[in-house]
């Protein structure tokens, strides 16, 4: 068995600069964070939720396009997503678009994008966003497809 | 890319604090609520940061490239793809918060298709499910967790598959 002393004068550079390295990349990532903090309560200030209900009821694909782009825009918490989407159920709109929202709401990071693209490439940003807001509509079309299959 | 990750990380903030002071300006009420928004949410966000930098310091004092590569690398199978839906499942708090540790995983090996697989996979949140449930019905909700799971897996490969080429940045 190896000397206390020994483990520890082998550990302890190793931690000290895995410690400096994790402080260097946190604090690299402290303006991304604060800026987007600062962003989603200003876009939340301008743009409430009880809004967006207007823009809905006109034809059932473009309901399907604007619940996947509403989600993709939308900021906040995703049971606001829940919340926004059973009162647009509520109210008349279907099931595909008040999906469609729900599952952008949650993937798509239109105002997330800066940060993500900083942090993890542009290219992966754009491809990825794009990705998960044509995935939202095809989720929407499935699970419905599919709860109608099983009743 | 460190050095402009760095730097543009402050001209986005420098941005944004101007975009406020704009809207100070026009519409002082408005950006009295945001700043309060603002106050609350990093409120909410500090501990899903402290738990966030605890991971960093784990990842980066224990997970080897080879370990990264052997766990989430291109060889790490199907343990692979599990790993990176579960964490994406279980992890909490804004996606924003995730996208450092996320980065400093990939620099040590991790796939590209698992960063995305856990960005998608963070859909299904556990906490909110009976929520989902009780607005939508529990066939719903198990319909659409299910659903959300093998797309995280398929965007995943589509990803890897798109972002073939070395990135220009």
């Amino acid at each position: 068995m190896k000397p206390a002393s020994e483990t520890r004068s082998r550990g302890e550079p190793a931690t000290q600069r895995a410690l400096v390295g994790s402080l260097r990349a946190f604090a690299q990532m402290l303006p991304i964070l604060l800026g987007m903090l600062l962003l989603t309560s200003l876009i939340l200030a301008w743009l409430p939720s009880s809004s967006l209900q207007a823009l809905f009821g006109r034809s059932g694909a473009l309901d399907v396009l604007l619940g996947a782009t509403v989600g993709s825009v939308a900021m906040g918490h995703p049971l606001a997503g829940y919340i926004l989407g059973g009162e647009l159920l509520a109210g008349g709109v279907s099931l595909i678009a008040v999906t469609a929202l729900i599952v952008s709401w949650v993937t798509v990071g239109v105002v997330q994008f800066p940060a993500e693209a900083l942090l993890l490439g542009r290219r992966f940003a754009l491809i990825r966003n794009l990705l998960c807001f044509f995935s939202a509509i095809a989720i929407a079309y499935l699970t419905v497809g599919v709860m109608r299959l099983l009743s | 890319m460190q050095g402009k990750r760095k730097l543009g990380g402050w001209l986005f903030l420098a941005g944004v604090i101007l975009a406020h002071g704009a809207t100070a300006l026009v519409e002082p009420d408005l950006a009295r609520q945001a700043l309060a928004s603002f106050v609350a949410m990093l409120g909410e966000v500090a501990p899903v940061l402290i738990l966030v930098f605890v991971l960093m310091f784990l990842v980066e004092r224990f997970l080897t490239p080879a370990r990264t590569r052997a766990w989430l690398g291109r060889g790490s199978g199907l343990r692979g793809w599990l790993l990176a839906v579960a964490a994406g499942v279980i992890s909490t708090g804004p996606v924003y918060t995730w996208y450092a540790l996320l980065a400093e995983l990939r620099d040590k090996g991790m796939r590209t298709a698992l960063v995305a697989v856990v960005l998608y996979a963070r859909a299904i949140k556990l906490p909110l499910l009976p929520l989902l449930a009780h607005y939508f019905g529990l066939r719903y909700m198990l319909v659409l967790s299910l659903l959300i799971a093998g797309f995280s897996i398929v965007n995943g490969l589509v990803m890897e598959r798109l972002l073939r080429q070395p990135e220009t940045e």
